[in-house]
């Protein structure tokens, strides 16, 4: 009797372990925003901090964000081609890839290069800064390293993410033109003059809401896993993997919820 | 009377003239490991104080606690006359500015260079003019003799020697003029005329700017060489404290061992029994 309660209890337990894993870890997190957020407000104000991070995320990471940028441009370009001209319909591509782009395309894509590039030098940075006790001299200096190492990187990241997002755009309009305007001879005037038509600034915003976010959100899970390194280069190592699993899946989980919250907001055109 | 704790009246929430760390009964757990079991210890004003003990007897969590890096579970630990255990942030960040600390491998900012490591506690608690925080550090790298290594104020530390980054840790240490030294195992890692060096660097900054030096180590000879005081952490608590001739006719055990596996006053009859847990570390050590 006594074992079968006792089995009972450990299924029970190893059932429920991974939930309350994850409600712990959620709460971790919940607890570093809030103390970075906290931090923002109080003295001194670092700016070349701030401006250093923005440096780091933002212009370091523009190269792989416009690149990627103009191929999924491209890319968008020619599939929505193809599947428009079953209907005969090719000149609806510039709106097709405008409106993808906007909501869609540039914040994931650019948020999962960020969380990749940026992301893993948070958490190897931070992380290296752990295990060699690098936040421990901050602390004896009465430097407080939330203050210090974290919030400045997720405000870096808020801020920087958006505007990567805007350059994703521009670049992946320029790829979806030299791709349906020079590449497939489509009517300049017809395709412009329909994505001028329909895509509606609202777009952008969305995206862009969508970008602060995920900026907020991987840099969040890089700076976690960063901070808390225990042990060693091995440790190091797997926390900037995990960074960027964390990020990415948060990136596209997040999508979800925001797409709904955002078109409560601001309802779908003609819808 | 615990073996640390030093003979004085004055009530522990009183500056004692003597006595400026006053430890009592702190213990620390980390999940299921008791790390520390009720330490009591006085640090005596001025003095250089040793702590020794085996490798992973929790002496450098011991020292994260004298200031409020780590928070006891329970016990109280007095700087000069204050109980530093549950003061805020702000208030642990006014004490701080008391103690430099000197890390086991030095802990220098990866990203800045040597003058900017060694300003990093000045630019972050004043504002004073570049100049006159240049010239502090130089004062410093010259006081360390460091000052002869070519470009050393613009090398980064993945560019320096094991030594010159000890003594960088120091220059930085020192540079806010603290009134409390606290080394994490300085020698760690060190050749012995290294080790030298660094033993008179902790003795002369003891002497030349009146610091209260705590030093953790698990070095005998290095103990014994610059020690005013020396107390042995030994499973949790503190086994054997003194001055080093007290601590020499220690008849504690594990103590002898120590001594005498560094070479420093067996005593006849003794049963190595400790002798396969301590060697390595000693070996380590050497």
């Amino acid at each position: 009797m006594a074992e079968e309660a006792a089995a009972r209890r450990n299924l029970l337990v190893s059932v429920l372990s991974p939930f309350s894993a994850f409600v712990t870890a959620l709460g971790a997190h919940i607890i570093m925003l809030a103390s970075a957020f906290m931090w923002l407000f109080r003295r001194p104000f670092r700016l070349r901090l701030f401006l250093e991070q923005m440096e780091f995320i933002g212009v370091g990471s523009l190269p792989i964000v416009l690149l990627v940028g103009f191929f999924s441009g491209a890319v968008s370009s020619l599939q929505a081609i193809h599947a428009l001209s079953i209907f005969g319909q090719e000149r609806w591509v510039g709106v097709t890839v405008g409106v993808s782009l906007a909501e869609e395309l540039a914040p994931v894509f650019a948020g999962l290069m960020i969380a990749a590039r940026a992301g893993s030098g948070i958490a190897t940075e931070l992380g290296s800064m752990r295990i060699t006790e690098q936040i421990d001299a901050l602390n004896t200096f009465a430097v407080n390293p939330t203050q210090y190492l974290i919030t400045p990187r997720l405000v870096a990241a808020t801020i920087m993410v958006p505007i990567l997002t805007m350059a994703f755009n521009i670049i992946g309009l320029a790829g979806a033109y030299l791709v349906s305007i020079s590449v497939h001879q489509l009517d300049v005037g017809q395709v412009t003059g329909l994505f001028v038509y329909w895509v509606d600034p609202i777009n952008y915003v969305k995206g862009t809401c969508k970008a602060a976010v995920f900026g907020l959100a991987l840099a969040l899970a890089a700076c976690f896993q960063g901070f808390n390194v225990r042990g060693g280069a091995k440790e190091v190592g797997m926390a900037t993997t995990r960074s960027v699993v964390t990020g990415s899946v948060c990136i596209l989980v997040l999508d979800y919820f925001l797409i709904e919250v955002l078109n409560a907001i601001w309802p779908i055109s003609g819808a | 009377m615990s073996a640390g704790i030093g003979d004085s009246s004055t009530p522990l929430d009183k500056r004692d003239e003597r006595w400026q760390i006053r430890i009592r009964g702190i213990n620390k757990t980390f999940g299921p490991q008791h790390v520390l079991r009720g330490i009591d210890l006085d640090i005596e004003r001025g003095k250089t104080n040793i702590i020794i003990g085996g490798s992973g007897q929790g002496k450098s969590v011991f020292m994260k606690h004298l200031m409020g890096l780590l928070v006891p579970d329970s016990g109280q630990i007095y700087v000069d006359g204050q109980n530093i255990v549950g003061l805020s942030e702000v208030e642990l960040g006014k004490l701080r500015r008391k103690f430099g600390m000197v890390f086991q491998y030095a802990a220098l900012f990866d990203s800045m260079t040597v003058m900017e490591n060694i300003a990093f506690p000045l630019l972050e608690r004043y504002r004073l003019p570049t100049k006159a925080v240049e010239d502090r550090v130089w004062e410093l790298l010259k006081r360390l003799s460091l000052e002869k290594v070519p470009g050393i104020a613009a090398k980064f530390p993945s560019e320096l020697s094991g030594g010159q980054r000890k003594r960088v840790g120091l220059a930085r240490a020192l540079i806010d003029r603290p009134e409390i030294l606290l080394y994490d195992e300085p020698t760690t890692g060190l050749d012995p005329i290294a080790t030298k060096n660094v033993d008179d660097m902790i003795r002369q900054t003891a002497d030349e700017y009146s610091v209260t030096s705590v030093v953790i180590s698990h070095d005998m000879q290095s103990a014994f060489r610059i020690g005013d005081r020396v107390s042995m952490l030994y499973e949790g608590v503190m086994a054997v404290s003194g001055t080093p001739d007290e601590v020499r006719q220690s008849d504690h055990p594990v103590l002898r061992e120590f001594l005498e596996m560094s070479g420093m006053g067996a005593k006849p009859g003794l049963q190595p029994v400790l002798q396969p847990v301590l060697q390595p570390v000693l070996d380590g050590a050497k």
